[in-house]
């Protein structure tokens, strides 16, 4: 059996979904949503490649790079945002992020 | 792909942004926060040169360059004139603010002109990959804005919010924007309206691209169902920041969507139509609806901008050059009205700080008769009275609706808008017919009285010269839109 593009596109699909519902399901821990954004992007970066790859277009690879990039950035972010909510919050879990509500 | 300069004439603004807001970042750093003041009037200043270099240099005619990422026409400098607009003022009327909740930070001007560059980027993208990236820009430039007041629990827990729903929807955008690379082969927007342009019909897998294309920018001009985390990023946000939120951003992320809507899939509006018939019922719904019951006034401006994002789209839906003109008619008239009604928010000052209730607007009629008119006039215009800018803009969206065919729209908009009047005239009654509740303290400074007096001029029955001219560059602006 060749691994074909449809191998790849479920994988990512499966990652994906794996993701939203991390950020959904997770009641316990904001850092686990940070790792389940970064599931979702790479999930993105799988799909991208096997298009450009199947395709023979560059244009995929080279908008991955840019994902790898900002994903760094978005990263760094919001760990940052994070370590000042939990210096004035004193915990991180997502039940206790409910100042506002309405 | 050849080892040739890009032709940067169109992009000379960005360009200019881009490097003057890095200057200003090493001025900040090697000055430290005491350059507050200097940075912000400095970023002011470079705005409004970019703002002006784009008027003369680059003008209304439609260039493109950077491998046709980067496209400038009419409709990029209208809906460009209207971010500067907003981004100026926001940075106009944070110092006072900023410098007594002690964050006047040297930071604050220059992460709201790195956001106004990602916008102008994804004002101007031609492109999926140019349209992630200014999104990108703007979007981790926002987050910061929010968690700005870093010792405060709210700010940063608005920080925090907007950051975990921000990066959930960039997911889902970049995921539509991989499914439709991947099964139409492009991302350029022209290549795509030509590659989907054939007989046989859109491929299922872009059609599902689309929709989660659709959910990211959703998410951005915050329309209903991602709306989740508008009212409490408005709430804990600093109000200079909300009001910048409420303004440039989503007149950015507006004119993104039309683009990518009207030159990227013009074969596909069958498709998108019902997306966005559905979104702009729901915001206008959710807007006058869950509105009616807030007690904080931010938290009620939230609902108020989710709903005046929905009238914005049903120009979008009706996807004729009639409405999208009416759509940028109604983003300028937005525009005026938000800001004098945030600038407005930001004089409710009280000796122990801000106050944000409504009940605390008591009685401003007797207590300061120009600001409560001001205010009046903002409601009246947010509402949609008649002779004030606010109904202009409603005017055209509805008319450019009919037009379309798109008649239960246009009724749900209008009952919607009379739901909506209720709560913009309870405001009105608090401030003219209950018991004053003590005046507010003086000194939110001149620039918010500016902005505001400013603002209910161009909102008062004056707006009647100003509309001609409104309707002709906004003509101007959705003709070039490749129709």
């Amino acid at each position: 059996m060749t691994v074909g593009l449809g191998h790849y596109l479920t994988v990512a699909a499966i990652l994906f979904v794996f993701g939203v519902f991390g950020i959904f399901l997770n009641r316990k821990n904001v850092i686990i949503i940070l790792m389940s954004v970064e599931l979702m992007l790479l999930a993105v970066n799988i799909n991208l490649v096997a298009f450009s790859t199947f395709q023979g277009d560059m244009a995929g690879q080279v908008l991955a790079m840019f994902v790898l990039t900002v994903a760094a950035a978005e990263a760094a972010i919001g760990l940052a945002i994070l370590v000042v909510y939990f210096r004035s919050r004193g915990s991180i879990a997502v039940e206790d992020i409910n100042q506002m509500k309405g | 792909m050849n080892g040739e300069l890009p032709n940067l004439l169109p992009a000379l603004p960005e360009l200019i942004l881009a490097i003057g807001a890095m200057v200003l970042l090493m001025f900040g750093v090697f000055r430290g926060n005491s350059s507050f003041k200097q940075v912000s009037n400095l970023s002011i200043l470079l705005l409004l040169v970019c703002a002006v270099v784009m008027i003369i240099e680059v003008g209304g005619d439609r260039q493109v360059t950077f491998n046709g990422m980067f496209v400038t026409d009419a409709f990029a400098v209208f809906a460009k004139t209207l971010v500067y607009l907003g981004s100026a003022v926001a940075i106009l009327l944070s110092g006072r603010f900023l410098s007594e909740h002690g964050i006047a930070k040297f930071e604050y001007p220059l992460l709201v002109l790195f956001a106004t560059l990602g916008m102008l980027i994804m004002v101007s993208a031609n492109n999926l990959m140019s349209l992630y990236v200014g999104l990108e820009l703007q979007s981790l430039s926002l987050y910061v804005l929010a968690a700005m007041n870093r010792d405060r629990l709210r700010s940063t827990e608005a920080g925090l919010k907007y950051f975990v729903l921000g990066a959930l929807s960039s997911g889902m955008l970049l995921y539509g924007i991989s499914l439709i690379y991947g099964f139409s082969g492009a991302m350029e927007f022209d290549v795509l309206a030509t590659s989907l342009a054939g007989d046989e019909g859109p491929a299922i897998g872009v059609v599902v691209g689309l929709v989660f294309l659709l959910s990211g920018l959703a998410f951005k001009v915050s329309a209903v169902p991602f709306h989740m985390w508008t009212p409490d990023v408005y709430e804990g946000s600093p109000t200079p920041v909300t009001a910048f939120f409420a303004a440039a951003p989503k007149v950015a992320a507006m004119a993104l969507l039309v683009r990518a809507l009207i030159n990227g899939f013009p074969g596909m509006l069958a498709e998108w139509q019902q997306i966005i018939i559905f979104i702009s019922i729901a915001s206008m719904l959710v807007g006058a609806f869950v509105a009616l019951v807030q007690t904080n006034i931010k938290r009620l401006m939230a609902y108020s901008s989710i709903g005046h994002i929905g009238y914005a789209l049903v120009g979008l839906a009706a996807g004729t050059q009639a409405g999208i003109e009416a759509l940028l008619i109604y983003l300028a008239i937005y525009l005026t009205m938000t800001l004098g009604a945030f600038a407005a928010i930001l004089s409710m000052r009280r000796s122990d700080g801000m106050v944000e209730n409504i009940e605390d607007l008591a009685g401003l009629s007797t207590t300061n008769l120009p600001m409560a008119v001001a205010i009046a006039i903002f409601m009246f215009s947010l509402a949609g009275i008649p002779l004030l800018a606010g109904f202009f803009g409603k005017w055209f969206i509805f008319l450019a609706a009919v037009e379309a065919g798109l008649v239960p729209l246009a009724v749900i908009g209008f009952l919607s808008s009379v739901v909506a009047c209720y709560y913009y005239l309870r405001i009105i009654k608090v401030m003219f017919f209950d018991e004053s509740s003590g005046a507010f303290e003086g000194g939110h400074g001149q620039a918010v009285s500016f902005v505001v007096g400013t603002a209910a001029v161009l909102n008062s029955p004056i707006s009647f010269l100003l509309i001609s001219p409104l309707v002709g560059a906004a003509a101007w602006a959705a003709g070039s839109l490749l129709f």
